[in-house]
């Protein structure tokens, strides 16, 4: 175990580099980092240029500008922003913590409960609820987020006040405009409505994922032999089918986290929420590319590690999957 | 005795009315019935959509009267409201339907041509060539999808010597091919799975053993036996693509809208804009339309999977 986890750590540090490279190619072809610079900051000197070129690596010659560029950004020399010449750190910071905190609140949300509702589901396959909810789980997939968000801004936004005098729940942003310092209920109101969509999503997943897979051990050999040894229904229930069905959902659940670093965009962006999401398309809109090349990086090494770790949950919580 | 009774059993069995695969897939088809539901639905819309010429009550940027006709609500003259400039929403709505079911429907074609392909090949020959593509497929599907469609996109536009195939970066074509390039690989995933799974079955070894080519095999044997998982997979590459058109539109990086290109996307997108004002009726029809279509297709494929899945039988 130990070992397949040291190789893979191993074999992901050459992965991050290539990935980098490639999205490295990438961003300077698509978004064209010396052009955007020109544009944002029109009265700039050549000698400006060149120095922002040399400490972005922007050299003309892919590979050689790639690795100036690693260079400096494994040294931490990270290059700022280009359009007010912030620094990129903080910024980042600041918004991973906003995302692992809508994240991690719309997961514990989403997961949980599209786990009861799948259980709930699976227990009476065919039945009146298990049609209601596997129904329920159907349009949830199809809704995209953004609709789902519009469709809540303008409930909450709008109509709320407008028929119940007062806002709810409020609609953009961490905090009202103006506010400083830290303030939990505030905080907390502003994520409902991000919370609420981004679970939505979720739960729908997970309740079909849970459905599926503790259908698939009820019908299996073993929980007939755990029946015929006497055991009560319940036992048999908690402790043959549910810890196996929840196998191949833990291991989902893990990758899932990892897309969740970089993932909320959608609803990021209609909330005005200042997470990662809505990072990436300012900077991406602007073609920012000091701001977008330590983003790329988190999320590169994010989606790797979250990989490794879906995999080496699934060998240790089933013992029949052996890692070599 | 025994004899006898074999023979009864024997002829008993012969003169049981026989049905073939295909109608008894059709039958758990029509079984399923959100999905009869949802094509008649479908249907309507595409009706609706081709015969635009008679259901469509104004042009693409025809206002419906002369000003004031911006954010009219709901009335007879704009059945579901008019948006900023005084266009009629309805209109605009069989628009733009028109315009995402053709990016949903060729992309998927596309996706779908390339990842059986592909999917097959690895599948069958296995090795170095299976491995790369799985690879990249597993790295291509593991990162937020908006982001790597975002950054190919930028990138595919802005190199030159793809344009006389993908068409300007503002263009349908060029959706439609982008999204050809990402569908096909949860495509090839499905068929090489299924491929796999099929190689090692009697009836292809056979098939080897009696001399056929590898290519008989594929053509003959191994994707006709594949026709279900490609048709699912077809029908929800088609809802990613549509429902992916319209993220993108939404964010301002979809089709331009001149050009005969106002997609679903693009109108979902002026909702954004209409949330704060309170003009209900720009957020909620193209939401639910969009909505309402991507639920049918999405029927569609979860009937189908049921109807060709043979293992399905004994459930229903």
């Amino acid at each position: 175990m130990l070992r397949f986890i040291a190789r893979r750590l191993a074999w992901s540090i050459p992965t991050l580099f290539f990935v980098t490279f490639l999205v490295y190619i990438a961003l300077r072809i698509g978004t064209n980092p010396v052009e955007s610079y020109k544009r944002i900051n029109p009265r700039v000197t050549p000698e400006k240029i060149q120095q922002y070129i040399e400490v972005n690596g922007l050299d003309p010659n892919y590979v050689r500008g790639y690795f100036q560029w690693l260079v400096n950004f494994i040294t931490l020399d990270w290059p700022r922003s280009i359009k007010g010449s912030r620094e990129v750190w903080p910024q980042l910071k600041d918004a991973l913590a906003n995302t692992l905190r809508l994240g991690a609140a719309a997961s514990t949300v989403g997961i949980s409960v599209g786990l009861l509702l799948g259980i709930f589901a699976a227990l009476r396959p065919g039945g009146r609820r298990d049609v209601a909810v596997n129904t329920a789980a159907f349009v949830g997939i199809s809704i995209p987020p953004y609709v789902s968000a519009i469709l809540l801004q303008l409930l909450f936004a709008v109509y709320w006040s407008r028929w119940f005098g007062s806002t709810l729940f409020p609609t953009s942003g961490v905090y009202p405009p103006g506010h400083t310092g830290f303030n939990l209920v505030l905080m907390l109101k502003h994520m409902v409505l991000p919370t609420t969509v981004v679970a939505i999503q979720i739960i729908a997943v997970y309740a079909r994922y849970m459905r599926s897979s503790l259908l698939d051990v009820l019908s299996s050999e073993y929980m007939r032999t755990a029946r015929s040894k006497g055991i009560s229904e319940r036992r048999v229930l908690f402790k043959h089918g549910l810890r196996n069905a929840l196998i191949p959902v833990v291991t989902i659940a893990a990758l899932d986290v990892g897309a969740i670093v970089g993932g909320l965009i959608i609803t990021e962006n209609i909330f005005s929420y200042p997470g990662m999401g809505k990072y990436f398309l300012s900077a991406f809109g602007e073609g920012d590319f000091p701001l977008l090349m330590p983003w790329m990086v988190l999320i590169v090494a994010s989606v790797l590690l979250f990989n490794l770790l879906a995999d080496v949950s699934y060998a240790w919580l089933d013992p029949r999957i052996r890692l070599d | 005795m025994p004899g006898s009774t074999q023979g009864s059993d024997l002829t008993d069995e012969l003169l049981l009315p026989t049905v073939s695969p295909r109608r008894m897939a059709f039958n758990r088809f029509v079984g399923h019935r959100a999905a009869v539901v949802s094509v008649f639905v479908l249907g309507t819309m595409v009706l609706f959509v081709a015969l635009s010429p008679l259901t469509a009550r104004y042009g693409v940027n025809e206002a419906v009267q002369a000003p004031p006709n911006y954010f009219l609500s709901p009335r007879a003259i704009a059945w579901l409201g008019t948006d900023d400039i005084g266009r009629d929403l309805y209109s605009r709505l069989i628009y733009g339907v028109r315009v995402s079911l053709i990016i949903g429907f060729f992309s998927a074609i596309i996706s779908v041509v390339i990842g059986c392909v592909v999917g097959a090949v690895a599948g069958f020959r296995g090795g170095r060539f299976d491995d790369i593509t799985m690879r990249v497929t597993d790295l291509f599907l593991a990162f937020p999808f908006l982001v790597t469609l975002l950054v190919m996109r930028n990138m595919l536009g802005a190199i030159d010597w793809l344009r006389p195939i993908m068409g300007d970066i503002s263009s349908v074509r060029f959706i439609i091919v982008l999204f050809a390039i990402f569908g096909w690989m949860g495509v090839a995933r499905i068929v090489r799975g299924q491929v796999l799974a099929l190689k090692e079955r009697e009836f292809i070894e056979a098939a080897r053993a009696v001399g056929a080519t590898r290519w008989y095999i594929v053509r003959r044997h191994l994707l006709p036996n594949s026709v279900g998982p490609i048709m699912v997979a077809l029908t929800f590459s088609v809802v990613s693509a549509i429902i992916g058109e319209a993220t993108l539109a939404f964010f301002g990086y979809g089709p331009q809208a001149g050009a005969g290109a106002t997609s679903l996307g693009l109108l979902v997108g002026q909702a954004k804009g209409a949330v704060n004002t309170g003009f209900w009726w720009l957020a909620l029809f193209p939401c639910l339309v969009l909505v309402t279509i991507a639920l049918s297709i999405n029927f569609i494929g979860d009937a189908l999977r049921d109807a060709t899945d043979p293992r399905m039988q004994k459930d229903s």
